[in-house]
């Protein structure tokens, strides 16, 4: 499992005078999860929608499941699933016909057809509102028939371009359970997100695209590790006791306001036993004690400058 | 998978729409019958055009009924557009323009059966043409090649408009054309500006042949006229489609 599902090099997009991507090189593996992480504007749909054979790049290659976009776009889109940011499902059709309708303009043979739609019916837990048109589905059911219909091909390769955004936490979660599915049985999967912890939740690998630049590219790990970013929280009762403790750890930062001390760590038993015992030396005792790992949000603010909401204005 | 085929899907899909939301086909078939019943049935008696004056009007009134339906075909081709699934079709290994040839076809098969209720209505209210098997066939000609230009320069309309609103009100100037052509009065009877206006409209040659061919007496310049805007518009129309379809992702 070696082979590359999607490669992609120096891809350049620009409408008009607005630079979109400058530059993006990606490989994603098969039968892996890729994330591209940005916020919005980062240019993340206008790489899916290149990717996907809908918008032609102004340079670049990209090649998917094997073939040139530019050149077998229809050999790209025999290969590929997508679903884009808003649920594109026939309103006025029920489930089961925009099911039958992939499945019509799949495949010529009818025999199986109906068995395709049941299961994925009965998989997206869509059976019971069926015969109902899609109109009247809420957000999360919209979401899963839509990618339902995309699994009516049987696409090896499934482009999801935010698809969680809008949705209620529980919705969220189904959604992820299902693409942990697809996974499982070797589809890859290249997923845009905003959300920083459904990126570190399901991906193999993430990019973070920040304004048409990928900054970084690695696992959710090495993404957090590129920051020294993990460091103890103490929280003391009086500004004498946060004083003391200030001078015993030089390279910490107090927060005055919240009587709180950031000592840099490395999260491992033995550094904080120390930093225990040399309070305990100075009869200090810290009424809270806790350990913070970056999360994505941090690495984004290292990596970009910005955090996620300042980008996304 | 053939074209062919993926247009028939396209097309049993635009079926299952109008079955659906049957207030677009009401209208289509509706409402050209109501305004035959008015200018006929009501006012006919007040109009001097020479002849009969369901003779005179049943030609134009055809034309109006294929304007009618197209309004409903310029806002289901944008819906489409701007809900996303067109460009799921896109990405898929489906030719590209299934989709737009279902919502042509679909189109013109309602604007057949508007103009068969169109027909129906004039029979009743006296109508009594003089045209043989073959003027009856061009008559057909003329329709379904009327039919498939408006179709595609609506399909055009509908693609380029920003929401499915604009693009209803984008096919009003095609309803509000047939009034100023020779369709309810003949054009020499109208004011100048809107005499000249109406002379030189596609509406009016088109109509003329339809008329000649009813009365038995086709004037073969109106005819070819009439097939050249025919012709024009739908050549327009395809291409102007193709692109907007194209370039919106």
């Amino acid at each position: 499992m070696k082979s590359s599902a999607i490669a992609v090099s120096g891809l350049r997009k620009a409408y008009g005078d607005k630079i979109v991507l400058d530059g993006i090189d990606l490989d994603v593996r098969a039968g892996t999860v890729f994330s591209l992480l940005g916020p919005n504007g980062a240019g993340k749909t206008t790489t899916v929608n290149v990717l996907t054979t809908l918008v032609k790049a102004d340079g670049g290659t990209v090649r998917v499941a094997g073939h040139d976009v530019a050149t077998s776009a229809k050999a790209v889109r025999a290969a590929i699933g997508v679903t884009g940011q808003f649920a594109a499902v026939d309103e006025l059709l029920t489930g089961q016909e925009n099911l039958q309708l992939m499945v019509d303009l799949n495949r010529a043979s009818s025999g199986n057809g109906r068995r395709i739609v049941t299961e994925l019916l009965e998989r997206f837990d869509l059976v019971e509102s069926a015969r109902k048109p899609a109109s009247t589905y809420s957000g999360g059911m919209r979401r899963k028939l839509d990618l339902a219909m995309t699994l009516v091909g049987n696409p090896r390769i499934i482009f999801l371009d935010e698809p969680t955004t809008g949705l209620d936490p529980r919705s969220r979660r189904t959604m992820w359970s299902i693409i942990r599915d697809l996974v499982a049985d070797g589809v890859t999967v290249f997923l845009t997100t905003q959300y920083l912890e459904e990126a570190d939740q399901l991906a193999d690998r993430i990019a973070v695209l920040d304004q048409g630049h990928l900054v970084a590219q690695g696992t959710a790990d090495d993404l957090k590790r590129q920051i020294p970013g993990t460091h103890v929280r103490l929280r003391f009762t009086t500004v004498s006791q946060l004083d003391a403790a200030a001078r015993l750890f030089p390279d910490s930062t107090r927060d005055d306001e919240a009587l709180t001390l950031r000592v840099p760590s490395d999260g491992g038993t033995k550094s904080l036993r120390a930093l225990l015992d040399r309070l305990d030396e100075y009869s200090l005792s810290a009424e809270e004690f806790s350990v913070h790992t970056p999360d994505l949000d941090d690495v984004f603010l290292a990596l970009t400058g910005h955090t996620t909401e300042m980008a996304a204005k | 998978m053939s074209t062919k085929s993926h247009s028939m899907v396209m097309l049993r899909r635009n079926f299952k729409h109008i079955a659906r939301n049957p207030t677009t086909v009401f209208n289509a078939v509706l409402m050209p019958v109501v305004v035959m019943l008015m200018f006929v049935y009501m006012l006919g008696d007040a109009f001097d055009v020479g002849v009969d004056y369901v003779d005179y009007a049943t030609p134009g009134l055809m034309l109006l009924a294929v304007c009618y339906g197209l309004g409903a075909t310029a806002t289901s081709v944008n819906s489409d557009m701007t809900k996303g699934i067109i460009n799921r079709f896109k990405v898929m290994d489906v030719s590209r323009g299934a989709v737009l040839t279902g919502h042509v076809v679909a189109s013109l098969l309602t604007n057949l059966v508007a103009i068969g209720a169109i027909i129906g209505v004039a029979f009743l209210l006296g109508f009594s043409p003089s045209a043989s098997f073959l003027d009856w066939l061009g008559v057909v000609g003329i329709v379904v090649l009327l039919g498939f230009a408006a179709g595609w320069l609506t399909v055009a309309l509908g693609l380029a408009a920003k929401s499915p609103e604009t693009a209803g009100l984008a096919a009003v100037p095609l309803v509000m054309l047939p009034f100023f052509s020779s369709a309810i009065v003949p054009a020499e009877k109208m004011g100048p500006g809107v005499r000249q206006f109406a002379e030189y409209q596609p509406f009016t040659p088109i109509i003329e042949t339809m008329r000649g061919l009813l009365n038995g007496a086709p004037s073969s310049s109106d005819a070819i006229a009439a097939i050249a805007w025919c012709v024009g518009i739908a050549l327009v129309g395809y291409l102007w489609a193709r692109s907007t379809f194209k370039k919106r992702a």
